[in-house]
C-alpha cells in the first residue's frame, strides 16, 4: 500500500462497517494504538539548515532512518533536535519523499552524492518517481560505465581459468587481450592490404618485353604473383578456421556477415586451383578473380567506423530507398521529356528512353560527361530544367539522410533502452503490489505463530518472531482481515490458489461444499475452524460429519489441531475469532473460542481417521482452561492420540 | 432491474461530462467551511478535524475528490482485486449532494456518522449504502449488486475457491436473516430492527470506534 494514501486509512477502516450487515461471522478486533501520543512537531538540523515536520510524516516509513529509533542516535539533547552533518540540498528531496510518497531526483545533483544521501538514510532508490525515473537510471549508467572502462584493463588480468577454445575466440574478438592476439590481429591485417595492392598490381602494365607489347604486371610475374596470392589465402584460411574452430556457437558464426565475406575471400583461389586454365571456363574464371576484391570487406574486422557504417546503412535501408524511388521517378520523367524533345533532330543520340536514362543521369548528378547533348532549343530548354532540378533533388536529400542516419541510430539505441527499463519497472511495479498482499499473507502466518509460541510459553521465540509491524500495517491488515470475514473466503497467493485448484479438481468430491457460508444452518462452522484439508492456511472448516478428506498417501499435509484459549491477549491480529471480552456471549455462534495452528505431519492413512476424531472428541468436553496453561495439555494430548509423527510447527 | 436501468443512467450521464468534468475540477479549487461550523456539525474536535483535513488534502490539494481518484485511492488498499465497484457505491453513499465529487463537508460529515454516531445512525448509513437508488428499499438486486462488489474486492486467490453462485448465496443468507415479511425487499425497519438483534453485527458496529 502506497503510504501516500495513509492519511486514508481511517476512512478506508471506518467504511468498512458497511460490510458488517452482511457479515455472518464476528469480526476479528481491531488493532490497539498504544502508543497514541499528540502528534508533535520535530526539528530536522541539517548543517545548520533547520526542516520541521510532523513526527507523523516520518513514521510513515519506518524501515528508513528518519522513520525509525535510528534517528535517536543524531539526537541533539541541548537543542531538543535531530542533527545531521549531510548536505541539506539533497535532503530537501528527502524530506520530500516522505511528505509526497514520492522520491524526485534532482538533475543538478551528483548522481554518486545522491546515491549515498539515499543510502545513508536508508532509502532504496527504486521508490523514484517515474518522473524522475528514467533520469536517474540514465546518469547512473553513464556514471557505472565511466568507472567500468577505467576497471577494465585491471580486470582483464584477474579472469578466471578460460579453456584453450574459448582464450582463442577472445584473442580474436578483442585484440587488445593478449600481445598474441594482437600480433596475429596486425598480420592479418598486412596481409589483407597486401592481398588488395596486389591484386591492384596485377593489371598495371609492366613495361613491354623484348616480344610483346605492354603487359599487365600479373600475366609477366605470374609465379611471383601465384606465390603472394597464395600466402595470402592460406593465412586466411587458417585465420577461418581458427575462427570456425574457437567460435561458441559454430552455426551462428557461419551464417554471419564476417564469415561468408570470408569464405567468398578466398573461395575463388581454391576454385582456381580445382579448375585448370582451359579456354572455356576462362570467363567464369575471370569472373571468380573479381570476388577477390571482396578481401577489403575483411578490413572491416579491423576498422570500428566501418562497422558502424555498414550497421547504419542497414537501419537507414527505407530512408536510401525512397531516395532511389524518387531519382528513379525524376529520371524516367526527365529521360522521356528528352526523348521526345530531341526526337526530331536528325543523329540525335537519343535513340531511345532507356538511352536518355544516361543523359538525365549524368545531367541530374551534375556531371555532364557531353557525350549526349540536346540540339534542339526545346530538347536544350528541357535539359537545363533537368540540370536545375537535379541539383535539387540530389543535393537536398543527402544532408536529410545524413540527419537521417544520427537521429536513427540514436533513437534505436533509446529504443532499446526504454523498453528495457519499462520491463523492469513493470517488474518493480508488480513486486510492489504483490509485496503488499504478501505482507498481509505474511502476517497471518507471523500472527499465528506468535500464538502457537505464547502458549508453549517460550518468551524467547516469540520475541525474536515478533516482527515489528507499524500501527499502520497492523491496521491495514485488520481491514483486510474483517474482509475476509464478511465474506468468508481468505486471500492466498498465487501458488496455493492454483494447487488447491488442481487439487480440488482432482478431488471432484460433490457432497463437499468449500464456501461455507453458504452452508444455510450452520452460522458458525464458517467461524470454528476445525480440521480442514491440504490449504496451506488453517481456515474452512468442514463440518465434523462429512468424512476426513481423502488425501492419502505420501502428500504431505497439513492439520489443524484445537488449541483451547479463551483469553489471549487482546493485541494479537491473529485469526483467532476471539472476540476477547470476557463474556461469553461471543461463543453463542463459535462452538467454543479456537485458534488453529498448523502441524505438518506426514500422514500415515489410518491415522487420519482416529486422527479426526481424536482431534475433535477433547477440545469440545473441556472448559476452557485458564489463561497461563492453556495449551500444553491438549497438544500433548492430540500429539498422543495423533502417533502420526509431528515434524515441525508450520509458521502459518 | 430498476437499480440496474437506473446506474447505467447515471453512469451515462457522467461519461460524456468526464473530460469537462476533469478541466473543471482541475482549475476549482474547494475551501470547506471554516474549522468551527464544522465542529458544530460533526462529532471530531478541533484538533482531529485538522488531522482529517491535512490528509485529505494531501492526498487531493484541490480539496474535492472526483469518482475516478476515489476508486484510485480506494484501490490502493485492496491490491488483490477489483475495489473499483464497491468503491463507486461508497462514493455515492459519500456524495450525500450528489453533485458527482465528493468534498471535505462530505467526507467529514460521513466519517463523523460512521466514527462517532449513534448504532442507529450507522445502520441508517449502511441501509443507505446498499440502498443503491436510494428508494428506501433494498432489493435482491440491488443487494446482489453490493455482494459481487465486495466479493469483487477478494480477487481471484482466495480459499476456497471464489464460486459464481457465492455472492448470490450470500445475499440469499442475509434475505432470510433480514426479510421478516418475506415480501422480496427490506425496508429501513426491518434492518435495523433485525441488526438490533443480532449479537455480532452490534458488537461490529463498535469495532471502528478508536480509529481516529
Amino acid at each position: 500500500m502506497a503510504t501516500g494514501v495513509a492519511a486514508w486509512l481511517p476512512f478506508a477502516r471506518a467504511a468498512a462497517i458497511g460490510w458488517m450487515p452482511v457479515a455472518n461471522c464476528p469480526m476479528p478486533v481491531a488493532p490497539r494504538d498504544n502508543h497514541k501520543r499528540q502528534d508533535e512537531l520535530i526539528i530536522l538540523n541539517v548543517s545548520g539548515r533547520r526542516f520541521q515536520t510532523w513526527r507523523n510524516t516520518l513514521d510513515r516509513y519506518p524501515d528508513t532512518l528518519l522513520g525509525s529509533s535510528e534517528k535517536d542516535f543524531f539526537y541533539n539533547e541541548e537543542t531538543k533536535e535531530y542533527f545531521f552533518d549531510r548536505d541539506p540540498d539533497a535532503f530537501r528531496s528527502i524530506l520530500n519523499f516522505y511528505r509526497t510518497g514520492k522520491l524526485h531526483y534532482p538533475r543538478h545533483e551528483c548522481i554518486s552524492a545522491y546515491d549515498e544521501e539515499l543510502t545513508f538514510f536508508g532509502i532504496i532508490p527504486e521508490v523514484i518517481g517515474d518522473c524522475c525515473y528514467e533520469e536517474y537510471k540514465d546518469r547512473k549508467r553513464e556514471n557505472l560505465e565511466r568507472l567500468q572502462d577505467d576497471q577494465e584493463e585491471n580486470k582483464d588480468m584477474k579472469l578466471p581459468k578460460l579453456n584453450f577454445r574459448e582464450t582463442i575466440w577472445r584473442a580474436f574478438e578483442n585484440p587488445h587481450t593478449s600481445t598474441m592476439a594482437l600480433v596475429f590481429y596486425y598480420v592479418t591485417g598486412f596481409f589483407i592490404a597486401i592481398s588488395v595492392i596486389t591484386n591492384v598490381v596485377e593489371t598495371v602494365p609492366c613495361g613491354s618485353t623484348t616480344n610483346q607489347k605492354d603487359m599487365p604486371c600479373g600475366e609477366r610475374y605470374t609465379v611471383a604473383f601465384f606465390c603472394i596470392d597464395t600466402a595470402c589465402v592460406m593465412i586466411f584460411t587458417v585465420e577461418y578456421l581458427m575462427r570456425l574452430f574457437a567460435a561458441p556457437s559454430r552455426y551462428r558464426f557461419m551464417r554471419s556477415v564476417m564469415s561468408i565475406i570470408d569464405v567468398m575471400a578466398i573461395l575463388p583461389y581454391y576454385i582456381g586451383l580445382v579448375m585448370t586454365n582451359n579456354e572455356d571456363v576462362s570467363g567464369a574464371f575471370v569472373t571468380l578473380r573479381v570476388f577477390r576484391v571482396f578481401r577489403i570487406f575483411k578490413f572491416s574486422r579491423h576498422s570500428q567506423g566501418l562497422r558502424i557504417l555498414g550497421y547504419t546503412l542497414k537501419s537507414c535501408a527505407s530512408e536510401l530507398g525512397f531516395l532511389l524511388f524518387s531519382l528513379t521517378m525524376a529520371i524516367i520523367i526527365f529521360a522521356t521529356v528528352m526523348f521526345y524533345a530531341e526526337k526530331g533532330s536528325s543523329s540525335s543520340k537519343f535513340t531511345s528512353i532507356p538511352a536518355s536514362f544516361w543523359y538525365t543521369i549524368v545531367t541530374m548528378t551534375t556531371l555532364g560527361y557531353g557525350d549526349m547533348v540536346p540540339k534542339t532549343i526545346a530538347g536544350k530548354i528541357f535539359g537545363s530544367i533537368c540540370s536545375l532540378s537535379g541539383v535539387l533533388v540530389i543535393a537536398l536529400p543527402v544532408p536529410v539522410i545524413v540527419s537521417n542516419f544520427s537521429r536513427i541510430y540514436h533513437q534505436n539505441q533509446r529504443a532499446d533502452k526504454r523498453r528495457a527499463q519499462k520491463k523492469a519497472r513493470l517488474a518493480r511495479i508488480r513486486i510492489v503490489k504483490s509485496g503488499s498482499a504478501n505482507a498481509f499473507l505474511q502476517s497471518k502466518r507471523n500472527g499465528l505463530l506468535n500464538e502457537l509460541l505464547e502458549l508453549t510459553g517460550t518468551e524467547e521465540d516469540e520475541q525474536k518472531l515478533i516482527k515489528s509491524t507499524s500501527l499502520l500495517e497492523s491496521q491495514h491488515h485488520h481491514l483486510l482481515h474483517c474482509l475476509e470475514k464478511t465474506t468468508a473466503h481468505e486471500f492466498v497467493d498465487e501458488q496455493m490458489y492454483k494447487q488447491n485448484r488442481l487439487e480440488t479438481a482432482l478431488q471432484n468430491d460433490p457432497s463437499r461444499s468449500p464456501s461455507i457460508c453458504s452452508h444455510d444452518s450452520s452460522v458458525g462452522t464458517c467461524c470454528s475452524h476445525r480440521v480442514k484439508r491440504n490449504a496451506a492456511l488453517p481456515s474452512v472448516s468442514v463440518p465434523s460429519t462429512h468424512p476426513i478428506p481423502m488425501h492419502q498417501g505420501p502428500l504431505q499435509e497439513l492439520r489443524a489441531i484445537h488449541i483451547q484459549c479463551g483469553d489471549l491477549p487482546s493485541h494479537t491480529t491473529s485469526r483467532s475469532n476471539l472476540n476477547l471480552k470476557t463474556d461469553d456471549s461471543g461463543r453463542i455462534n463459535c462452538r467454543g473460542a479456537q485458534i488453529t495452528t498448523a502441524i505438518i505431519c506426514l500422514p500415515t492413512p489410518s491415522a487420519l481417521t482416529p486422527d479426526g476424531d481424536g482431534l475433535h472428541g477433547p477440545p469440545q468436553q473441556r472448559p476452557p482452561p485458564p489463561l497461563g496453561h492453556p495449551a500444553a495439555p491438549s497438544i500433548q494430548t492430540t500429539t498422543s492420540s495423533a502417533g502420526t509423527n509431528i515434524i515441525k510447527v508450520s509458521a502459518l | 432491474m430498476e437499480t440496474a436501468m437506473e446506474r447505467r443512467r447515471v453512469e451515462t450521464v457522467s461519461s460524456p461530462d468526464s473530460v469537462e468534468d476533469e478541466l473543471e475540477l482541475s482549475a476549482v479549487r474547494h475551501r470547506p467551511e471554516g474549522l468551527e461550523q464544522l465542529e458544530a456539525q460533526t462529532r471530531f474536535s478541533r484538533k482531529e478535524l485538522q488531522i482529517l483535513y491535512r490528509g485529505f488534502k494531501t492526498e487531493c490539494p484541490s480539496g474535492i475528490v472526483n469518482e475516478d481518484t476515489f476508486k484510485d485511492i480506494y484501490s490502493q488498499f485492496f491490491p488483490q482485486g477489483d475495489a473499483s465497484t464497491y468503491a463507486h457505491f461508497l462514493f455515492n453513499a459519500f456524495d450525500t449532494d450528489h453533485n458527482g465529487s465528493v468534498s471535505f463537508e462530505d467526507f467529514v460529515m460521513g466519517l463523523s456518522i460512521l466514527l462517532r454516531g449513534t448504532v442507529q445512525e450507522k445502520l441508517n448509513w449502511a441501509f443507505n449504502l446498499y440502498d443503491i437508488n436510494k428508494d428506501g428499499y433494498i432489493t435482491k438486486e440491488e443487494m446482489l449488486d453490493i455482494m459481487k462488489a465486495i466479493y469483487d474486492m477478494m480477487g481471484k486467490c482466495t480459499y476456497p475457491v471464489l464460486k459464481e453462485e457465492t455472492p448470490r448465496q450470500h445475499v440469499e443468507v442475509f434475505f432470510q436473516k433480514m426479510d421478516k415479511n418475506k415480501d422480496g425487499v427490506v425496508t429501513i425497519d426491518e434492518f435495523i430492527d433485525c441488526c438490533q438483534n443480532d449479537e455480532n453485527i452490534m458488537r461490529s458496529m463498535h469495532l471502528f470506534e478508536n480509529v481516529l
